[in-house]
């Protein structure tokens, strides 16, 4: 391990640049073909999980099957699921409890993620999956003591199967629409998290997803419970090498918060370039419950995600904030969703995006206020930042209010960098580059202060890196 | 030293300056005086480089080396500084990140927005007081929101902090209180003292009743019509451009 890999990492942008070209490594088991219950019944198989399961694997696929594709979902041309491999197996038996216990191949990718220094410095658990299957698990010794359950999905499925049964489709349900559907019919992997009462979690877990090669779907399913009182940081961190052609991310979050209790998720999405990654990202406030998403989307070819929260409780908060960058011939299509069903109930979004040298971002947002949510309160920011005459924003806020009670405020800004501000930088000494970064990193600073540090870091530099690129603005 | 040559300016297929000659020398105060549209603030774009400002004819020269055809940034680092006559907003951007990246680039120092000494930060924070604003101004996003005398303040203590060779001021004046002329003033005299060449820009005498300029150039519908020493600017105060044109 050199010293510096965190550097590295913060050094250059692109999972690209990190992680370089895929590299072949050994797998034992792989699943293709033309999509069918034989497909899943195989998958339900290799992972002896119980009947329930596969039970409900085939009703989504039934979903699937019926289900149109949705109306919003575009560029997705060039996706085919009969190329796709929907499970691929590395061929690692259990999941490594030490990191020397990983296959080279897999090891060199954790490395050069710096992904040991951040498990050293800040995380008191963390699970890594690399294609469908969790390589690597620790839960450190104080979420043991504290009774944290924090297993790979499939493992908790086994083990706890009352208590997963209980939250797992429930909150982001299978029907919500097709790629939900298909999520459901072949996932595999995530992170299983319960956090008892008034236990709080103060060291995030982390959960990384690496895809390794094209032409492949990654489907983990993550189910977080925080029981009443209690607190919890879950970080995810995506990632990819530069792949030949593309592969298929098609992940879901399910965020169960109980009364009184908080928890904040965080998403860092650098995907390489030729991800298609679609998100199902949703969670459940009890009373005086609050959920809070921060997402940072740097990569991918096309991401689709809608962090949404479901406000049950009284008195229950959610927060979302997305940060979304699309440089290049690339679309980040996002918005927040919030649902006010009770009483006093209290959200914020605030979507951020900067668009450039043809990059698109569409905000799709929806708060909705049911009657009886009296006193209910939104706000819902959404500012553009555009940096070339080729590069687009658009935003679609929604709202559906039918509580009198309530309030919704909306502010929606797009903004382009002039000439005039570049000339005064320039003048100040800094190139056209050093310029519009300064001014793109300004533009995020304000919540870039939810976010942990270290990813900030990172972030920042993503930011310099991507604009003193070669070629640089359009 | 500055010396423009025979410098014509054209905007938009437009001529604006035609045949300026001006020498701005080390240590010295040079007022441009001129009334609106007469071409004053395209002579500073065109020193410092704008886009668009096209030089048809004639040279810029800093301490005897040719800066036409250089990038606004690179006249920069050579030791240009244009104080603005309207700084544009900078959202999101910090009045220190922006002196820091100016100073961490003038370094060679890669990180720009990361502060790389304590003495720089303290630094900011005397300027601040010395042109006449909070310290919770380091804080502020530059010029978003600053008044006019508040931009004008910001200006200068850019100039004083970036340590340029020449300091081109397009209308330090306007917008500020008496107070504040008066601190302007002050200030441009330790530039001068410190050995740095001014050009300042301005309409009107009022802060040269608080230092006198060395040389004075009329700018008139783009041509300098007259030159002299400091009197010039008392006698522009009392009989306005009409004996110019
Ligand atoms: N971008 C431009 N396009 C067209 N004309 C321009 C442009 N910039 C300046 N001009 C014209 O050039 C002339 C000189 O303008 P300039 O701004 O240099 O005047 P000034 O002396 O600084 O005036 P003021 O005292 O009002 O600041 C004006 O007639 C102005 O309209
Ligand atoms: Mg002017």
């Amino acid at each position: 391990m050199t010293t510096n890999n965190a550097e590295e990492l913060l050094s250059a942008y692109s999972p690209e640049d990190v992680l370089g070209y895929a590299k072949p490594v050994k797998t034992s088991l792989i699943i293709k073909g033309k999509l069918s219950r034989g497909i899943v019944e195989e998958i339900s198989r290799a992972k002896k999980e119980p009947g329930w399961m596969l039970r409900l694997r085939l009703r989504a696929l039934e979903l699937f099957e019926k289900l149109p594709t949705p109306n919003w979902v575009i560029g997705l041309e060039e996706l085919d699921l009969e190329e796709l491999a929907y499970y691929v197996r590395p061929d690692v038996k259990e999941p490594a409890v030490t990191y020397e216990d990983l296959p080279p191949e897999i090891r060199d990718y954790y490395d050069k993620l710096g992904i040991p220094e951040m498990e050293a410095k800040l995380l008191s658990g963390i699970t890594f999956q690399f294609e469908s299957e969790t390589v690597y698990h620790k839960a450190k010794e104080t979420l043991e003591k504290k009774g944290v359950i924090m297993l790979p999905m499939e493992e908790a499925v086994i083990k706890y199967p009352d208590l997963v049964k209980q939250y797992f489709s429930k909150i982001y349900p299978i029907a919500d629409h097709k790629f939900a559907a298909l999520h459901y019919a072949l996932w595999s992997g995530g992170a299983f998290v319960y956090i008892p009462k008034g236990v709080k979690v103060t060291e995030p877990i982390e959960a990384f997803f690496l895809i390794g090669q094209s032409l492949e779907g990654q489907f983990e399913h993550s189910l977080i419970i925080a029981d009443e009182n209690s607190y919890l940081h879950f970080i995810e961190g995506c990632s990819a090498p530069m792949l030949k052609r593309y592969s298929f991310h098609d992940g879901a979050v399910e965020l169960y918060a109980h009364g009184g209790s908080a928890i904040k998720f965080t998403t860092i999405q650098n995907w390489s370039k030729n991800v298609v990654n679609f998100n199902n990202k949703r969670g459940i406030a009890e009373e005086n419950a609050r959920i809070d998403w921060i997402e940072g989307g740097l990569g991918s070819r096309i991401t689709y995600t809608y962090p949404s929260s479901i406000l049950k409780g009284a008195n229950s908060s959610s927060s979302s904030i997305v940060i979304q960058m699309s440089k290049g011939p690339y679309v980040k299509d996002s918005g927040s969703k919030m649902y006010h069903l009770a009483p006093n109930t209290r959200s914020k979004i605030i979507n951020k995006s900067i668009s450039v040298d043809g990059g698109v971002n569409i905000y799709r947002g929806l708060v909705k206020i049911n009657k009886g949510a009296v006193k209910a309160r939104s706000h819902v920011e959404c500012q553009s930042l555009i940096l070339d005459d080729h590069s687009y924003a658009y935003t679609y806020p929604h709202n559906q209010v039918e509580e009198p009670s309530a309030i919704i405020t909306h502010e929606a800004t797009t903004g382009r960098i002039g000439e005039e501000q570049l000339f005064y930088l320039r003048q100040r000494s800094l190139t056209e580059q050093e310029a519009t970064s300064l001014i793109a990193i300004g533009f995020i600073e304000d919540v870039m202060k939810d976010m942990p540090f270290e990813y900030v870091n990172i972030l920042r530099k993503v930011i310099e890196i991507e604009f003193s690129k070669v070629g640089g603005l359009g | 030293m500055l010396e423009i040559e025979n410098l014509a300016v054209e905007v938009e297929g437009k001529t604006i300056l035609e045949n300026i000659n001006l020498r701005v020398n080390k240590g010295e105060l040079h007022a441009i005086m001129g009334p609106n549209g007469s071409g004053k603030s395209t002579l500073a774009y065109a020193i410092a480089g704008k886009g668009g400002y096209v030089i048809r004819n004639g040279k810029i020269l800093l301490d005897g080396e040719d800066l036409t055809r250089l990038e606004p940034e690179e006249r920069a680092l050579k030791g240009i500084f244009l104080g603005f006559q309207e700084p544009p907003p900078l959202p999101g951007v910090k009045l220190s990140t922006l002196i820091v990246a100016a100073l961490n680039k003038r370094r060679g120092v890669k990180d720009l927005t990361k502060l790389s000494s304590m003495r720089d930060y303290k630094a900011i924070l005397e300027g601040l007081e010395k042109v006449g604003l909070s310290k919770s101004y380091a804080l502020r996003e530059a010029n978003v929101g600053f008044s006019g005398g508040e931009k004008k303040r910001a200006e200068i203590l850019q100039a004083m902090l970036l340590d340029p060779k020449i300091v081109i001021l397009d209308e330090p004046d306007s917008g500020l209180d008496v107070e504040g002329v008066a601190k302007i003033a002050e200030i441009i005299g330790e530039l001068r003292g410190e050995g740095k060449g001014l050009l300042v820009i301005t309409h009107y005498a009022r802060i040269f009743k608080h230092i006198k300029p060395d040389k004075v150039s009329i700018l008139v519908n783009g041509k300098i019509v007259a030159k002299g020493g400091g009197e010039l600017a008392y006698k522009v105060d009392d009989e306005g451009y009409k004996s110019f044109s």
